[in-house]
This record gives structure tokens, C-alpha cells and sequence, in this order.
């Protein structure tokens, strides 16, 4: 895996357009260009397992329970096989869950019951890896922050400001694969 | 009147703002040389403690047990930011530096608070925060020095903010982070490395602080063939934590630093089978060389989240009509441990629990190696109910001392403990590699029948006893500032006090609420002859995990409000 990615020393794409804005001096464009595995999931990308003893596979709806604890999945590029495992921004979690229960506006955002959330938490970026079973909510590790898997990755318990951002997905030949980018914002804000 | 701000961004993307017209009000910056660092005059705050011992030990006497109802606020400044403010406000001459969540530094007019500049960090997008605080800035010559939450550290010119230098002390996204306000001694700039939750590899690093360049690193995990590297097996030591996140004390005779180290990784200790050397430990390193001349080990095969990072406080006792040139440190384990320091090595006195501990069922009394009750130690797959909780009966937050009153202050929390399982878990690069499963409550729990949890502690270091305690009904996580005038100050509670108590007796002499609750370390200075006591308020981290779980086993929904404040109290004129 890379690992310079959206760090300080290396200057961040973000902190470069920043660096262009405040100063007026033009950032170079090839400076901008990101290599294939950093680039967030992608539309027509395919999701495979990133963790579990499907690791590697392609995600097919049926390999995924009802409300189980939802596992970590990255995007693949079908045409050049690149997993986007550039950014640790780039992970989402999955699982199925019951399509009818989950508030409407976000129905669009599933395929076949499949739903993807940020694995990164928006409070200080933590990975959320953990699961609240008996309400059926995705939770950090880090500072307990809650989030409701049925509600748009609403914010629930704990300190996290905003909700998860939401990955949409669509089935194309029987797997799961990304249908548009993330709606909401992958990540911390940091204060200022 | 603010006349000139100028908004500057570096190329590693950093921002800072200047306000020129206070600097010219403020006398020309006292540098901060080694003998100063030695021996600070007690008009100044100039490390994290105060002085190398750490004692957080004033000895100004102004603010003192008959006028202390008389303290009011001199002056507040907003740092417009969330949570935990844990950073001691660090003085010298006129000039204050607080550090804050998100790795600001504020430089502040000590006498006014008017704003002489302002750092900011720019952190990347993908970083993860497990702690979001910082503990504080060290001062040198004429410049300032930051550990980053990124794994950076930072060389500033103290009057102006400008960066001087600075230097990646780790990789980020493998999970290293920093906190800790860093040591400076003998010209070297000395931090340590969170991320034992992360997978790292801990270790203490030593930086030249003029030129930023490396002198020396030693890992609190031997490698193999290394002494102490028969208690790790396999390539566990790789990823076996052990970080170093609270900032060392010093003994300049010894040219000793002590380091206190953390937990081994992942939590349970069967995962790691051996003692895990130099886990749950002090640590002895050379100032020069960075060599580990001693270490004792608290506990071993740690397996309940039971960091030993506070730094011992370097206090000479009495043991049996006998002076100990000794070491103390009251322990996340729950025991109380009284050491000798040696150039060479680090002997044990003794040590007793301060609060209810039930997983020690003995220690040696030559040693000080404790055997558990196994039914205590949780595992893979097995489930054990332990007190005191995974944060211990002592946190990160210092205790002080009285030299004049021989008192030793613990700011403790009694009466919980914590439920915990563990579950396999994989190593990831960067990813959380704690192995933890889920229990009830959060894994939770108050003892039943008791009636509080906070408590400040006073116990007298010669006969080894406790002399008073004060409680609070719910957790503490306090820094504690001694002083001469008979004077201990601390908040940490969730009722956003600051409180002075009596350090004879335990009383409450003077309380203050503030905006939020102050987790921040309190420090004492006097300008022009008078003397102020300055402290950060600013709630999160652990102390707000600790209240979402107490409102989780309670049913309640008590919030402390977050934001970050420095306040600044003196005696009314």
C-alpha cells in the first residue's frame, strides 16, 4: 500500500489547492494528478471484501446476512484490476440491511439491500469498526460515536458532528458495484 | 489595539498569524538556557511540570490558605476549539505558550492575555485521532517546540511563531501519533510515541534542538537478540506497542530520564505470551546516548489497557529511618509504587494499592513482581470483570508534591472497574489493533454500594500512609498543582469546577466554575511581583468517554460542554 498520501510532508492535493487559493500562485496541474489507488471508489468500480475469509472477492449480495455486522469492503477498477486501497478514505463498510425500514430519501443508495457507509468516522477519523448488535448501529472504537445504518449514517451517540458519508451502489452482473460518489464528506473536519 | 495580522501559509501547509503591536509591549524574550531549565526561578513555568523532578510544585506563597477566597479571574481567552485541552500554560517572563487540541499554539501576553501569535497545523485528511489533545510545549534557548498528532515535531521561534524547522518523528499512517509535551535536557529535544492501540512499535527519540537531526532512538521493545527480547515472541515485538505518551522526568546528577511506557499490543495479553519487556514499565535513558540503563516493570503481560506512562516523580523519601534517593508513582495499576533510582538500576521499596485493586493478589518483596488472580485477566475468548477500570486508579493526570508538607497529591478515581473480552484480531497497517470484544455496558461498571468515584488523595511520602482524601461523586480526571502557599489546585470533575484545596487537610477553600471542565495541567507565575494561577479548560478525550459510559450504566445523558478556555486567576488588588 502507498502511504503518501494525504499526509503534511508529502503536501496534500488539498492543501495544494489551499496553497494556490491563498497565495494566487498557480499549482501545476500534473501536481494535482492522483495515481488510480488513492482516487475514491469510482462510478462502475466493483466492491470487494477487505477483510473476513472472503478477502479479495468480488461482493455478491447473497454473501451478505441481514443486519450482521457490517465489514470492511474497499473498490476495485474492473478494467485495470486497481483496488483503491491508496487512502484509507477509500474504505467503506457493508451489509444488508432491510431496504423497507431505511428512511426513504436514501433508498436510491442501496442495491439490493446492500448498503456502504465511510469506514471513517466524522469526528477524528477513526476507523467504525464496531457494532452495536441490539440497535443495529455502526459505532467508533475511539469515542463512541454512533451512527444509524437505517437513518442515512445519522449521528446517534457521541461526538461525532455529522453523519457517515454514504456510498451509492448498484448490482451490475450480479455483483456489487459502486453507482455514484460519496454523498456527504468522507472524514474529520479539522477546526480552525 | 490590534494593528497588524498576517496570515502566512508555509509549504507544508501551515498557517500562522502575527499580531505585532503586543510583542512591542513585552520586554525582549529571556532565553531559556540548560542552567535556567535547571533550575527555574519560581516566577516562571517553563516544562511541563515545572521542574525536572516533576513535582508540579510551586513555590510561591502569595496565593496562600487565608486569602485564597479573595482569587478571582485576571484574564480568559477563548481558543475557539473542542476537545481535550490538557496543556499546561507555559510561562517565562511575560511570554505564555498553551498548546491545544488540533496542535495550535497560542503565544499570549502573560500579564494581559493579548494574542502575540498564533500556530496552526494543518492536518491531514486522513488522519485518525484516538486522542485529540496535546499536552504541551517545551521551551529552549529562544525557541518553542511542538510534538505533532501527526507524527511531526516542530521548532518554532518563540517571539515571532515562525517555523524553524521540523522533523517527521514517525509515519503517521502506520498509526504513530504524539501528545506529550516533549523533554529538553542537555540540548536535546526528547518525545515519545502514541499509538498503542495502533500497532506501533513504541520508542523515545532525542532530537538535536538547534539542527532538528536525530540523536538517538531507543525502542521500548527490544528486538531480537536484544535483552529483554525472550519476552516477546515471534514477531510480535514488530507490533507490540508500548508507546510513550506522557513527557519523562529528569535527574541532571544521573543524566538519567525516566519515561513511563504503555500497554503491550493488541490488549490481551495471551496474544503476546511473556512479561513484554519494557511494557507497563519505567524506563532509565541516557540523555547522551539514549541507552536503557534500567527499567522496572509495574506489571507484566499487561492485559487490561493499564498504561504506566505518567513519568515517577523524583522525590528522595524516608523508609525505616533510612533516606532512599527515590522515585514515586502512583500507578494506572492501582498501587502506589515507591522506587529507588540508581545509575544503574531501579530498586523497589515498596508499594500498596490507593485504590480498590482485586487483581494483584501478592507481590514480591524484593522485586515488587506481582501474581494475579487469573480469573481477573481477560482473554481471547475469555471474559473477566477487573478492578480498577481500563483507565485505572491514576490516568495521565500528574500528581504533585509538596516538598514543604512532605504530601504527595493523587487525583484517582476509586470504584469502577471495567468488563473485557477478547477477540482475534488481525494486524493492518495503521488500522486498530486492539482485539477487544464487546460487553455489556461498554464494559462498564460501578462497584455497587459505593457512593463516589473521583477522589483527590494526599499520602505523606516518608511513612507511607494516607493522610486525607477528598471525593467527588463522579470521575476525576484532574491535574493536580501544589504550591507553597498550602495550596492544591485541580478541577477534572464534570461540574466544571476549579477548585483550591487546603493541602493539609483535604478542604475546599475556593471554587470556580468555568466553561467547561478543566482537564487542562494548572501552573502558577507571578509578573511584577504578582502571583496568577493559570489553567485550560477544555473537556474530551477519556474524560468524556468515561461520562458517555457512566451515562450508559446510569441511563442518564449528562453532557459537559466542550470548548477550550484559558483562564487566569489572581487576588483581587
Amino acid at each position: 500500500m502507498s502511504k503518501k498520501d494525504d499526509r503534511t510532508g508529502s503536501v496534500s492535493r488539498r492543501t495544494l489547492i489551499k496553497m494556490g487559493i491563498v497565495t494566487g500562485i498557480a499549482v501545476p496541474i500534473p501536481a494535482l494528478s492522483q495515481p488510480p489507488n488513492r482516487m475514491r471508489p469510482q462510478l462502475g468500480d466493483f466492491i470487494i471484501f477487505d477483510e473476513g475469509p472472503n478477502l479479495g472477492e468480488m461482493v455478491r449480495p447473497e454473501m451478505l446476512e441481514l443486519n450482521q455486522q457490517p465489514v470492511s469492503a474497499l473498490a476495485k477498477d474492473p478494467e485495470t484490476d486497481t483496488v483503491r486501497d491508496g487512502s484509507r478514505l477509500n474504505r467503506v463498510m457493508i451489509t444488508r440491511i432491510d431496504p423497507n425500514k431505511l428512511t426513504e430519501r436514501y433508498r436510491d443508495n442501496t442495491a439490493d439491500g446492500i448498503i456502504a457507509y465511510s469506514a471513517i468516522c466524522t469526528h477524528t477519523g477513526c476507523d467504525v469498526i464496531n457494532w452495536d448488535r441490539a440497535q443495529l448501529r455502526m459505532a467508533c472504537p475511539c469515542h463512541e460515536s454512533q451512527f444509524d445504518i437505517y437513518d442515512g449514517g445519522t449521528v446517534v451517540g457521541g461526538p461525532a458532528p455529522r453523519p457517515l458519508a454514504m456510498l451509492p451502489l448498484e448490482i451490475i452482473d450480479g455483483f456489487v458495484s459502486v453507482a455514484a460518489s460519496f454523498r456527504g464528506r468522507v472524514g474529520f473536519t479539522q477546526q480552525f | 489595539m490590534l494593528s497588524l495580522i498576517k496570515k502566512v501559509v508555509l509549504g507544508s501547509g501551515i498557517l500562522f498569524w502575527v499580531v505585532t503591536s503586543f510583542a512591542q509591549s513585552l520586554p525582549p524574550y529571556n532565553p531559556v538556557t540548560q542552567e535556567r531549565l535547571l533550575n527555574p526561578e519560581e516566577s516562571n513555568w517553563l516544562m511541563y511540570r515545572g521542574t525536572y523532578d516533576s513535582h508540579g510544585y510551586s513555590t510561591l506563597d502569595q496565593i496562600n490558605t487565608e486569602n485564597v477566597d479573595e482569587l478571582e479571574m485576571a484574564w480568559s481567552f477563548s481558543t475557539g476549539l473542542r476537545e481535550g485541552h490538557q496543556a499546561p500554560p507555559i510561562v517565562n517572563d511575560g511570554y505564555m505558550y498553551v498548546s491545544t487540541p488540533q496542535n495550535h499554539i497560542i503565544a499570549l501576553n502573560a500579564r494581559t492575555g493579548d494574542l502575540i501569535w498564533r500556530y496552526v497545523r494543518f492536518l491531514p485528511d486522513d488522519l485518525q485521532q484516538l486522542h485529540p489533545t496535546n499536552r504541551g510545549v517545551a521551551l529552549y534557548e529562544d525557541r518553542v517546540y511542538l510534538a505533532t498528532v501527526d507524527a511531526y515535531l516542530v521548532s518554532l521561534d518563540a517571539l515571532t511563531g515562525d517555523v524553524i524547522w521540523e522533523q517527521a518523528v514517525e509515519d503517521y499512517y502506520d498509526g504513530y501519533y504524539m501528545t506529550m509535551a516533549p523533554l529538553i535536557a542537555d540540548g536535546k529535544v526528547m518525545v515519545g510515541v502514541s499509538g498503542g492501540e495502533l500497532g506501533i512499535r513504541g520508542f523515545v527519540a532525542a532530537y538535536d534542538a538547534f539542527s532538528g537531526e536525530q540523536a538517538w532512538k531507543t525502542y521500548t521493545i527490544p528486538a531480537p537478540g536484544e535483552p529483554g527480547s525472550e519476552s516477546w515472541p515471534g514477531d510480535s515485538w514488530q507490533t507490540g506497542g508500548v508507546p510513550v505518551w506522557v513527557t519523562g522526568s529528569y535527574d541532571p546528577e544521573l543524566n538519567l530520564s525516566y519515561w513511563g511506557t504503555g500497554n503491550g499490543g493488541p490488549w490481551m495479553g495471551d496474544t503476546r505470551p511473556g512479561d513484554n519487556l519494557y511494557a507497563t514499565s519505567v524506563v532509565a535513558l541516557d540523555v547522551s546516548t539514549g541507552e536503557l540503563k534500567a527499567h522496572h516493570q509495574y506489571h507484566w503481560n499487561d492485559s487490561w489497557d493499564w498504561d504506566e506512562v505518567s513519568a515517577p516523580l523524583l522525590i528522595d523519601f524516608q523508609r525505616n529511618g533510612q533516606p532512599v534517593n527515590g522515585m514515586i508513582h502512583p500507578g494506572r495499576n492501582g498501587y502506589l509504587w515507591f522506587l529507588e533510582r540508581n545509575a544503574d538500576s531501579i530498586g523497589f521499596v515498596d508499594a500498596n494499592p490507593y485504590v480498590y485493586q482485586d487483581v494483584f493478589t501478592s507481590l514480591d518483596p524484593v522485586t515488587g513482581r506481582p501474581e494475579y488472580d487469573m480469573t481477573k485477566k481477560p482473554g481471547t475468548g475469555y471474559e473477566a470483570t477487573f478492578c480498577p477500570s481500563l483507565w485505572g486508579g491514576k490516568d495521565w493526570p500528574p500528581a504533585a508534591f509538596s516538598p514543604k508538607r512532605r504530601l504527595l497529591y493523587i487525583p484517582a478515581n476509586d470504584n469502577v472497574c471495567s468488563i473485557m473480552i477478547g477477540e482475534e484480531i488481525e494486524y493492518r497497517p495503521g488500522r486498530q489493533f486492539v482485539g477487544r470484544g464487546p460487553s455489556e455496558n461498554g464494559g462498564f461498571m460501578i462497584r455497587p454500594g459505593t457512593n463516589h468515584i473521583g477522589e483527590l488523595q494526599a499520602w505523606n511520602v516518608d511513612t507511607g500512609e494516607r493522610v486525607w482524601t477528598a471525593t467527588f461523586p463522579d470521575q476525576n480526571w484532574g491535574p493536580v498543582l501544589a504550591t507553597a502557599g498550602d495550596l492544591v489546585f485541580m478541577g477534572g470533575t464534570n461540574d466544571r469546577y476549579f477548585r483550591a484545596f487546603n493541602a493539609n487537610t483535604g478542604d475546599v477553600l475556593w471554587e470556580q466554575r468555568v466553561n467547561s471542565g478543566v482537564n487542562g495541567v494548572p501552573v502558577s507565575y507571578t509578573l511584577d511581583g504578582k502571583q496568577y494561577i493559570a489553567v485550560q479548560a477544555g473537556w474530551g478525550v477519556d474524560a468524556e468517554r468515561e461520562q458517555n459510559l457512566l451515562n450508559l450504566v446510569r441511563g442518564e445523558s449528562h453532557r459537559v460542554p466542550q470548548g477550550g478556555t484559558i483562564w487566569v486567576f489572581t487576588l483581587s488588588d
